[in-house]
């Protein structure tokens, strides 16, 4: 056997060495120590409504379905039929009574016991069904945010999302009192490392340098909005791997400052709302479309990010797969839900006016760290002024590298088995 | 007189050659102040629709202006340089024709280079074209991309 990578070797406090975005072995490491050993992002309650509903989606590179039965309880199964292998469904999502292999025609119910085997008599007995159902992750949920694992043994959902789920809570506030649903994506790859989109959710340092052309496709108010680097924002750690950036804190809770004045460019919709709704609800639901002034990263795939949910898949060492989920009110204003959608459209995905230019950045990330040897990748950004809460929650200035260093700490946690090295001072 | 379909494919190879020759600032006049560029998510769309579902872009007048000036502005590191295409249109057919509009449907397949990779996008395109004052104008134009549904990769340029 060929001997590992040692992860201790590869990141420090600070700073990480350049082959942790292109080591194959590494590589194959975090998809079983983190990708099967973490609680992964699978599924928005709003997916999967109704009994009957599925989506196939992916636990790292294992290909799932997820379910919900008749009794409305969600099943994450992975998409490989008992019998020789192959996959179950390919359907994207869909609504139905069970899955039939195309193979042989073995049939699982929704929660993935095995109902039909054709043909049975040439097992002559010896097969029993309840031996083979679809092989069963465990699930867990949180605000409507479905996760699942293959370990059995690790902490509760609850507990592994600890001091983030405050700002989860918030973040469903842009539902302005309605569910939150989700309501398309955008999905692309880029030839780079999961772990750069992972760094890039927490790097306000990048925004007015990157998104200069997006900025300028916005109003005065709007490129005033989004000026944060130097502002009051901060990076808090919140333990687990998962950090908090707040950009714009008069947006951190949508259901307060209701009576500041409304934007610009939010003006007509909020005249057409006021056909519908009163004064305060207007402001609500308006102050909601704008999303959160904040991004939530979620240890290892999941980005509760301003006002769409960012998730990532690893496709390969240099090759990762993005997708910006846009989400608006479940039951809320359609002309509320429209404009989400033109913002998200304005900002988000290949076509957006934003996300080329991070594809671009990590892209280069990606091939510059490819040259020489040894040299760091620096995450040390604000630690000079990185300073502890009553809580125990590190934080720093907004365009510091806190949230970088708090998932690299859990990166290296996850890698080495050393779950407790993650807590940070509690 | 009835729109020909040699009068429409003049109109819309015109467009693609410009969009290839970033003749960008030219391209926004050969549309209608009304019109519609998009490019939608979900295959089975109506145009109609489109408004109310997400897609990859769905632009009127003012935010065609505004990816020109992201194109042509220099500040935008996906579009610095922009990619060079070459896109190649064919299989046309009239859906329908009038006096004054008609519909336009052909194949579209557009190769991408930039940073010394080359990528490909198939599409259906549909126009509306219309007649004005100054001549056959694009009042609409959808393209519903092969892989549409599938993940891309960023597109620095108008399709
Ligand atoms: S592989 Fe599924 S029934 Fe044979
Ligand atoms: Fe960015």
């Amino acid at each position: 056997m060929q001997d590992l990578p040692d992860p201790r070797s590869l990141v420090n406090a600070d700073y990480a060495d350049g082959s942790i975005y292109s080591n194959p072995e590494l590589y194959d490491m975090e998809m079983d120590r983190i990708f099967m050993h973490n609680w992964i992002w699978v599924a928005h309650r709003s997916d999967l409504p109704e009994p009957g509903n599925f989506i196939t989606t992916f636990v790292g590179p294992h290909p799932v379905i997820v379910s919900r039965d008749r009794k409305g309880d969600v099943h994450v199964m992975l998409n490989r039929c008992r019998h020789r292998g192959a996959t179950v469904c390919e359907r994207k999502s869909g609504t139905g009574a069970s899955f039939v292999c195309p193979y042989h025609g073995w049939a699982y119910g929704l929660d993935g016991a095995l109902r039909g085997v054709p043909y049975q008599e040439g097992y002559s007995g010896q097969l029993d069904k309840k031996k083979y159902p679809l092989v069963s992750l465990r699930v867990e949920e949180y605000n409507g945010l479905i996760f699942a694992t293959f370990d059995k043994s690790i902490m509760s959902l609850d507990a592994w999302l600890g001091r983030a789920k405050p700002w989860i809570d918030l973040f469903m506030k842009q539902g302005a009192g309605w569910p939150v649903k989700t309501m398309g994506e955008h999905k692309f790859t880029f030839p780079g490392n999961w772990k750069i989109q992972l760094e890039n959710t927490t790097d306000a340092y990048h925004f007015p340098i990157v998104h200069k052309s997006f900025l300028d496709s916005v109003d005065e108010e709007t490129q005033n909005t989004f000026d944060f680097v130097g502002g009051k924002g901060f990076v808090e750690d919140l333990g687990h791997g998962h950090s908090v950036m707040v950009m714009i804190p008069e947006l951190v809770d949508l259901d307060e400052n209701l009576d500041a004045a409304i934007p610009e460019r939010f003006l007509e919709l909020a005249e057409e709302l006021s056909k519908d709704y009163p004064p305060e609800k207007v402001r609500q639901i308006v102050r909601a479309v704008g999303g959160t002034g904040f991004n939530l990263n979620l240890f290892p795939n999941l980005a509760c990010s301003m006002a769409f949910f960012r998730v990532l898949r690893p496709l390969s060492v240099n090759e990762t797969e993005i997708r910006h989920i846009a989400i608006g009110m479940d039951g809320g204003p359609e002309s509320a839900n429209e404009a989400r959608l033109r913002l998200h459209e304005h900002f988000q995905g290949p076509m957006g006016f934003g996300t080329p230019d991070d594809a671009e950045a990590w892209d280069r990330v990606q091939r510059g760290s490819l040259a020489g040897r040894d040299i760091a990748i620096l995450l040390n950004r604000g630690l000079g002024h990185e300073a502890k809460r009553e809580d125990g929650n590190l934080f720093s200035d907004v365009s510091a590298e806190t949230g970088m260093r708090a998932a690299y700490r859990q990166w290296l946690a996850a890698m080495t088995d050393e779950m407790a090295a993650a807590e940070t001072g509690v | 007189m009835t729109i020909t379909l040699n009068e429409a494919i003049e109109l819309i190879t015109l467009e693609a050659d410009m969009l290839d020759h970033s003749e960008f600032r030219e391209w926004l006049k050969l549309y209608t102040a009304d019109s519609l560029y998009a490019v939608p998510i979900d295959p089975d769309a109506k145009v109609e629709d489109l408004g109310k579902i997400l897609n990859y872009a769905y632009d009127n007048a003012e935010m065609r202006e505004k990816r020109v000036e992201r194109l042509l502005g220099g500040r935008s590191i996906s579009a610095a340089p922009p990619a060079r295409t070459v896109r190649l249109l064919s299989r046309y057919r009239m859906l329908e024709t009038g006096t004054e509009s008609c519909t336009l449907r052909c194949a579209q397949l557009l190769t991408e280079l930039r940073q010394g990779r080359e990528r490909y996008y198939a599409a259906d395109v549909t126009f509306r074209l219309k007649r004005t004052e100054d001549g056959l104008r694009i009042n609409q134009k959808i393209v519903r991309l092969l892989t549409s549904t599938e993940a891309l990769t960023a597109v620095s340029y108008i399709l």
